[in-house]
C-alpha cells in the first residue's frame, strides 16, 4: 500500500513539474496585469527546441537554455503587442498559441536529421534521469520527493523564491501594484511598462522551461501534442492558486496527480469514468472563479489583480 | 527626440482598409523567412499552397469543407465580440453541438418520421451549443464572472465529455478498434452539395446575410452595437444589458452548435475523433480579421481554410510539414494586431519639452 | 551659482506668473501664489477655476507654458512627481493613490527611491508608528487598505507624504469624502503638522472650510487670481462673492407660467454612493408642471446621486420617488424613460452619447423603440435620417452631416445633440445635470432657452447646476443641496448670491434669513 502511494506521488511530482514552472511564470505575468493565453504554444515550442538543441549538442543544459530563450522570444512578441501596441490581449495570446503550436509541429518535422526523414519524432536524445538523494530517497512516501530529476529539484527552490520575491521584496511590491492599479503605481514612480514587459518575458521563460521538462525528462523525446493541453491547464491553475506561486504546487499536484492517478483507479476498478475525473480541474476552476468574483471581499483578500487584461494608457501631460 | 502616439481626430479610413491587407503580406513575408531557413522555396511553397487550396475543383471543395465550420463559428464569435464579450468557448459549443446531434441521430431516429430526423438533430445540436454559451453568459451577466476563463474551461469539459461518450458508452461495437460511434442512419445525413462540402455552406451564407442585416437594421443589432461601443450609455438609454448579452450568447452558441452539428452529420456521419481540431480558436482569428463583419467573415474563413488545406497539400507534394498552414494562420494576425493601433493613433516625433521660460 | 541659504523672510514656496493651456482652454493665466512657512493656505474657486491645474503644476504632473517656481527662494525645475518629492512637495489627490489589496505599510513605501531590495517591514512599521503618534494620524500599518474607512485612507495618504519627507503638503478637496466628524479630525491633524514645521495648501470650494482651516486664502476665478486675503479679515459672504463673481451673461425673458399637477415628488429619499457612503440623507421636494426647479450646491454634495435615483440609474435605500402620480422608486431606467422622463447627464461623453456612432443614430437612441423610427423590429433608416435632419436644423447642431460620428463634434454640439434627443423624447420631466458646463456663450444661451421653452410647454425641469447666475435667471425656485440634505427651498426672486452662498456652505435657510434680516 505504501509502495502504491509512493509511486503515485513520484509520478505526480514528475508530471506536475512542467505545470508548476509554467504556472509560476503566468502568475507573474498576470500579477502585472497582462493575460497571456499563449502558454500552450510557448510550452510546445519550448519542448521542441529543447529536444532539438539537446539532441544536436549532446548537452542537456543547452537544451534547457534554448527552450528558455524561445519562451522569452515568444512572450516578448506578446508583450510588445499587448503593452506597446495596446492590442487585444486575448486575441494576441491565442495567436501565439496557434503560431507556436504550428511552428512546433513544423519544426518537429523539419529539424530532425536526414536519417530520420528530418523528423524529430522517434529519436532518442539526452534525458534527465531521476537522481536519488541518499538516505532521504529511501523513505516511504516522502522518498518520492527525493527521487526526481534535476529540473524538479530546481523547481523545489524556484517556488519559495518566487513567493518571497513577490511578497517580500520591493520589486515584488512594485509588480503587484502595477497589476492592481497601474495608475497609482505610475504616480508613485514605478515604471509600469518596464515591469509588465519583464513579467511577461519572465513568464515566457518559465513556460519554455516547463516545455523543456516535458521533452527532456517526462516523456522524454518529442511527439506531436506533447503538452496535451497543459498550457490551458496552467491558465486554470493560476486562478485556482489565486495568483500565489506557493499554491501553484498544490494545484499542480492536484491536476497532474489526477491524470497520473486515473490509470491506477481504472485498474482498481472504480466506476467513475476517467473523463469525469479529468473534468474536475476545469469545473473546479469555474467554481473558484464564481466564488472569487461573487464575494468581493474574498477577491480583495486573495489578490485577483485588479487591472488584469486592461492596457495601460498614460494620460497626456 | 522620441516617438509618441498621438490620438487622431478622425478614424483613419485608409488605415482600416490598408492595415489588414498589409498585414497579410507582412505575414507572408515572415513565413517566407521561416521557409527559407528550412531550405524550402517560399515561392514554390506558396504556389503549391494556392494550387492545393484553390487550384482544382476537388481541392476547392475540400477548402470549402474546412471553411464551413469556420464560417459558422466565426459568425458566432463575432456576435459576442461585438459586445466585448470574449467568448472563446466556440470549440466546446461546437463539440457539444456535435454530441447532441449524434444523440438524436443514434438514439431517436428510430421513433420519428424520417424527414424529421435531420432537422431535429440539427436543432438539438443548436440548442446544446446555445446552452453551453448561455451558462457563462448568465454567470457574467448576473455575477460578473470573467467570461474568457469560463468559456475556456467549458471547452475542456465538453471535449472530455464527448471523448468519454465515443470511447465509452456510445462506442461502436463493430468499430474494429477505431474509437467512435456507430455510423448515423442515412436519414440523419446532411446532404453534400459540392464534393464533400455540405449544405452547411448554404446555412452559413444565409445566416451571414441575416446577421449582417440584423446588426445593421434590427433593434437587437442596434442595442448590441451600443452595448459594445459604450456600455455606460447603453444603461443610461434604458437598454437591458444583461438580458441582451444572454440572448445574444444563446444565439452565438447556437451557431457554433450548428457548426458541430453539420460537421458530424455532413462529414463524418458519426461522432468520433477529429471533431474538435481547433475550429473554435481559429474562429476568433477569422472574426477578428474580418473586423466582425459577417460578409467579410465568409471570405476570411475561406482564406483560413485555404491555408489549412494548402498546408496539407504542400505536405504531400513538397514533403513540407502540413503545419506550415497553421503557422501562417497564427502569423497572419500579428501584424494586424500591431497595426490596429494606427486606426486610432498617429506616430509623431516629439522633442523633449524645453524648460519653462 | 545658486544661493542655497534658506531665507526666513521670503515665502517657502512661490509660483510666479504660471500660465497653462490645454486644447481649447486656458486653465491658468499668469497666476501667482505664495506659501509661507508654517501656514495653511486655502486655494478657493469654483469647478474649472484652475485650482487643480495649478497644483498639478506644482507637483510635477503638468508642465506650465510660462512662469516659474521657487522653493526657499531658489528657482527650481519640477518635471515629475519625483522631482517634487525631492523638494519636499507632495500631494494628496482626491482619488486616493492607494492599492486596496496591499497593507498600509506597503502602500507607504511603494515606489520609494532608496528602498533596500528586501525592506524590513518591522522597521517600516516602527517608523510609521512614530510618525503616526507625532502627527496624531492613528493608523495600523499592517491592515489592508480595503478594510479602512475613507477617513483612515486619507490619513494613510498624508502619512505617505510625511514618511517620504514632505515639507509642503497639498490637499485636493480633502473634506469632499469626509464626514463632519472626520473633517474636524483632519483640521486637528493639519494643525499638528503646522506646529511641527510643515506647511499646507488645500484646494477647496467650500467657504466654511476656508474659514475654519486656513490662515490665508487665495481665490481663483476662471483661471485668474482674483484675491488674496487673510482668513481672519474676511467672511464667507465676501468669499462667495469673490468666487462666483457678479457678471451676468445675459438676461432671458421668463414669462409667467401656470403651474399644474405635481410631476416629480421625492419623499425622504436616502441613497448611498458607490463606496457605500450616504449621498442623499432624506431629500424631499415637489416639482409641478411648468416649473424649473433649480438645485444649487457645490459638486459632490449628492447631485449625481439625486439625478441617478430619479432616472433609475441608482437604487434608493429608503424613501419614494413618485413621477406623475406613479410610484417609480427603484425601477429600471427603461421604466423611467417610458414614463416620459428625459435626462441630460452630467457625464456627457461617457453616458450621453456613443461617440463612434453617427449623429443620426445618437439622436434616435431614445425613440427607436417605437414607430415611426422602427417597424416590425426593423429600423427604418430613411425615417431616422429625416428625423435627425429635423432635429439638427431645429437645434442648430453644427455637423458636417447626419452620418458624421459624434466624437468629431465640438463639445457644445455634442451637448446640443443630447439636448435635442432628450427634449424631443421628453413627456413630462426633464432632469438636466450641469447642462451648460464648459460650453461657450452661444451654446449656453441655446441650452437655457430650450429649458425655458420646456417650461412654457408645461413640462417640469429639474436643473442641477453650479452656476448660480444660471439658476437665478432661469429657475422658478431654487433648492440648495449640501451633504445630501436640502438646506432650504426659496423662490428665485427672493434669492441672491450671498444667501445661496451661505446655504451652499452648510447654513440652513432659517439661519440665513435670521442673519440677513
Amino acid at each position: 500500500m505504501l509502495l502504491l502511494i509512493t509511486s503515485i506521488l513520484t509520478i505526480t511530482l514528475r508530471a506536475g513539474t512542467s505545470l508548476v514552472y509554467a504556472t509560476v511564470g503566468e502568475t507573474y505575468t498576470e500579477r502585472s496585469g497582462i493575460l497571456n493565453l499563449g502558454m500552450e504554444g510557448m510550452m510546445l515550442m519550448g519542448a521542441v527546441s529543447a529536444f532539438a538543441a539537446a539532441y544536436y549538442s549532446g548537452n542537456l543544459l543547452a537544451g534547457v537554455l534554448v527552450a528558455m530563450l524561445v519562451g522569452m522570444a515568444l512572450s516578448a512578441v506578446h508583450a510588445f503587442l499587448s503593452i506597446t501596441m495596446r492590442a487585444n490581449q486575448v486575441v494576441s495570446g491565442l495567436c501565439i498559441t496557434l503560431f507556436g503550436g504550428g511552428m512546433a509541429s513544423y519544426l518537429g518535422q523539419r529539424l530532425g536529421p536526414e536519417s530520420n526523414s528530418y523528423y524529430l519524432v522517434g529519436l532518442v536524445g539526452p534525458r534527465f534521469t531521476p537522481i536519488s538523494v541518499p538516505v532521504l530517497g529511501r523513505l516511504p512516501v516522502f522518498g518520492a520527493v527525493f527521487n526526481q530529476d534535476v529540473l524538479t529539484y530546481i523547481m523545489y527552490a524556484v517556488v519559495p523564491l518566487a513567493w518571497m520575491y513577490l511578497f517580500r521584496t520591493r520589486d515584488g511590491l512594485n509588480l503587484r501594484s502595477v497589476g492592481e492599479k497601474p495608475h497609482t503605481a505610475d504616480a508613485m514612480g514605478v515604471n509600469v511598462f518596464r515591469v509588465r514587459y519583464l513579467a511577461t518575458i519572465f513568464g515566457g521563460m518559465l513556460a519554455g522551461l516547463g516545455g523543456a521538462h516535458l521533452s527532456l525528462a517526462y516523456t522524454p523525446g518529442w511527439s506531436e501534442n506533447i503538452t496535451g493541453g497543459r498550457g490551458w491547464i496552467v491558465i486554470a491553475l493560476v486562478i485556482f492558486a489565486m495568483w500565489n506561486p506557493a499554491r501553484a504546487v498544490l494545484g499542480a499536484i492536484l491536476f497532474g496527480g489526477i491524470n497520473a492517478v486515473q490509470f491506477r483507479l481504472q485498474a482498481a476498478g472504480t466506476t467513475i469514468p476517467a473523463a469525469f475525473l479529468n473534468m474536475l480541474p476545469y469545473l473546479a476552476t469555474i467554481f473558484v472563479l464564481v466564488a472569487v468574483t461573487w464575494w468581493e471581499n474574498l477577491s480583495k483578500r486573495l489578490g485577483a489583480p485588479g487591472a488584469l487584461c486592461k492596457p495601460y494608457i498614460r494620460e497626456e501631460k | 527626440m522620441r516617438f509618441v502616439l498621438e490620438k487622431r481626430e478622425t478614424t483613419s479610413r485608409l488605415a482600416l482598409v490598408l492595415v489588414p491587407v498589409v498585414s497579410f503580406f507582412v505575414s507572408l513575408l515572415l513565413a517566407a523567412v521561416i521557409l527559407s531557413i528550412s531550405r524550402a522555396s517560399p515561392f514554390k511553397t506558396y504556389t503549391a499552397m494556392f494550387r492545393g487550396a484553390f487550384g482544382t475543383w476537388p481541392n476547392f471543395t475540400e477548402t470549402l469543407v474546412k471553411a464551413i465550420p469556420l464560417m459558422l463559428t466565426g459568425l458566432a464569435v463575432s456576435i459576442a465580440f461585438r459586445m466585448e464579450f470574449w467568448n472563446i468557448g466556440a470549440e466546446g459549443q461546437l463539440t457539444l453541438g456535435g454530441v447532441a446531434t449524434a444523440w438524436v441521430a443514434l438514439f431517436w431516429s428510430g421513433g420519428m418520421p424520417p424527414f424529421l430526423v435531420l432537422p431535429a438533430s440539427l436543432i438539438v445540436g443548436m440548442l446544446a451549443g446555445a446552452l453551453w454559451a448561455g451558462i457563462p453568459a448568465v454567470l457574467n451577466a448576473r455575477l460578473k464572472v470573467n467570461e474568457t476563463l469560463t468559456t475556456l474551461m467549458l471547452n475542456y469539459v465538453a471535449i472530455l465529455f464527448s471523448e468519454h461518450l465515443y470511447y465509452g458508452p456510445w462506442r461502436d461495437p463493430k468499430g474494429y478498434g477505431f474509437p467512435g460511434t456507430a455510423p448515423f442512419p442515412e436519414t440523419a445525413w446532411l446532404p453534400r452539395i459540392a464534393g464533400r462540402a455540405h449544405m452547411g455552406l448554404l446555412f452559413a451564407v444565409f445566416l451571414a446575410l441575416v446577421l449582417w442585416f440584423a446588426i445593421k437594421r434590427s433593434r437587437w443589432g442596434f442595442e448590441v452595437r451600443i452595448i459594445g461601443k459604450n456600455r455606460t450609455a447603453a444603461r443610461f438609454l434604458g437598454i437591458n444589458i444583461g438580458r441582451t448579452i444572454v440572448l445574444s450568447l444563446l444565439l452565438s452558441g447556437a451557431l457554433s452548435g450548428l457548426a458541430g452539428a453539420c460537421e458530424v452529420s455532413g462529414i463524418s456521419r458519426r461522432l468520433q475523433q477529429g471533431l474538435s481540431i481547433g475550429y473554435g480558436y481559429t474562429a476568433i482569428i477569422v472574426a477578428w480579421l474580418g473586423q466582425l463583419n459577417p460578409i467579410a467573415i465568409l471570405f476570411v474563413a475561406i482564406l483560413m481554410a485555404g491555408l489549412s488545406v494548402g498546408g496539407d497539400q504542400v505536405q504531400m507534394i513538397m514533403g513540407l510539414p502540413a503545419a506550415m498552414g497553421m503557422v501562417l494562420q497564427g502569423l497572419i494576425l500579428f501584424p494586424m494586431l500591431a497595426g490596429a493601433i494606427f486606426n486610432e493613433y498617429r506616430p509623431v516625433i516629439v522633442k523633449t519639452a524645453a524648460s519653462t521660460r | 551659482m545658486k544661493d542655497e541659504r534658506i531665507k526666513t523672510d521670503i515665502p517657502a514656496v512661490e509660483m510666479r506668473g504660471i500660465t497653462k493651456h490645454f486644447p481649447g482652454v486656458l486653465a491658468n493665466e499668469g497666476i501667482d501664489l505664495q506659501l509661507n512657512r508654517g501656514e495653511v493656505l486655502a486655494l478657493l474657486g469654483e469647478n474649472g477655476a484652475g485650482k487643480s491645474t495649478l497644483m498639478n503644476v506644482l507637483v510635477g504632473l503638468y508642465r506650465p507654458d510660462e512662469g516659474e517656481i521657487l522653493v526657499d527662494g531658489n528657482r527650481v525645475e519640477i518635471n515629475s512627481p519625483r522631482d517634487a518629492a525631492a523638494l519636499g512637495i507632495g500631494m494628496v489627490h482626491q482619488n486616493f493613490m492607494l492599492v486596496d489589496t496591499m497593507t498600509v505599510a506597503e502602500n507607504i513605501i511603494l515606489g520609494m527611491s532608496g528602498l533596500p531590495f528586501m525592506p524590513r517591514m518591522e522597521d517600516v512599521s516602527a517608523r510609521i508608528g512614530e510618525l503616526s503618534d507625532r502627527y496624531r494620524l492613528k493608523v495600523d500599518p499592517g491592515v489592508s487598505i480595503w478594510q479602512l474607512s475613507v477617513g483612515e485612507q486619507q490619513r494613510v495618504e498624508i502619512l505617505k507624504l510625511i514618511y517620504r519627507g514632505a515639507r509642503f503638503l497639498i490637499l485636493d478637496e480633502p473634506t469632499a469624502v469626509l464626514t463632519p466628524q472626520e473633517s474636524e479630525d483632519l483640521n486637528r491633524v493639519i494643525g499638528h503638522m503646522v506646529r511641527e514645521g510643515k506647511s499646507a495648501i488645500f484646494i477647496t470650494h467650500k467657504m466654511e472650510e476656508v474659514m475654519s482651516f486656513s490662515d490665508r486664502v487665495q481665490v481663483l476665478r476662471k483661471g485668474r487670481l482674483v484675491a488674496v486675503k487673510n482668513t481672519a479679515e474676511t467672511n464667507p459672504a465676501e468669499l462667495a462673492r469673490l468666487m462666483v463673481g457678479r457678471e451676468v451673461l445675459f438676461q432671458l425673458d421668463r414669462k409667467l407660467s401656470t403651474r399644474g399637477k405635481v410631476v416629480l415628488d421625492l419623499r425622504d429619499v436616502q441613497a448611498d454612493d458607490d463606496k457605500g457612503n450616504p449621498a442623499l440623507r432624506g431629500v424631499s421636494f415637489r416639482i409641478p408642471s411648468g416649473e424649473v426647479f433649480g438645485i444649487a450646491g457645490v459638486a459632490g454634495n449628492g447631485q449625481r446621486a439625486l439625478a441617478e435615483v430619479i432616472t433609475g440609474l441608482r437604487k434608493v435605500r429608503s424613501g419614494q420617488i413618485i413621477i406623475n402620480q406613479k410610484n417609480l422608486t427603484n425601477r429600471p431606467p427603461l421604466d423611467i424613460i417610458r414614463a416620459g422622463v428625459s435626462h441630460i447627464p452630467a457625464d456627457r461623453i461617457a453616458m450621453g452619447v456613443v461617440g463612434t456612432m453617427s449623429v443620426a443614430n445618437n439622436l434616435a437612441m431614445k425613440g427607436y423603440r417605437k414607430p415611426p423610427l422602427i417597424r416590425g423590429g426593423v429600423l427604418r433608416l430613411r425615417r431616422i435620417i429625416d428625423f435627425a435632419l429635423n432635429l439638427i436644423r431645429e437645434f442648430r447642431i453644427d455637423t458636417p452631416g447626419p452620418q458624421t460620428e459624434v466624437k468629431f463634434l465640438s463639445g457644445g454640439n455634442i451637448q446640443k445633440t443630447i439636448l435635442a434627443r432628450e427634449i424631443d423624447a421628453c413627456r413630462g420631466l426633464l432632469v438636466a445635470g450641469y447642462p451648460s458646463r464648459g460650453l461657450d456663450v452661444g451654446a449656453t444661451e441655446a441650452v437655457r432657452r430650450r429649458i425655458l421653452e420646456q417650461r412654457e410647454a408645461g413640462y417640469a425641469v429639474l436643473l442641477i447646476s453650479e452656476d448660480l447666475e444660471e439658476l437665478l435667471s432661469i429657475s422658478d425656485r431654487i433648492a440648495v443641496l449640501f451633504e445630501g440634505r436640502i438646506m432650504g427651498i426659496l423662490p428665485s426672486k427672493d434669492a441672491d448670491l450671498e444667501t445661496l452662498g451661505l446655504m451652499m456652505a452648510g447654513m440652513e435657510l432659517e439661519k440665513v434669513s435670521g442673519r440677513t434680516s
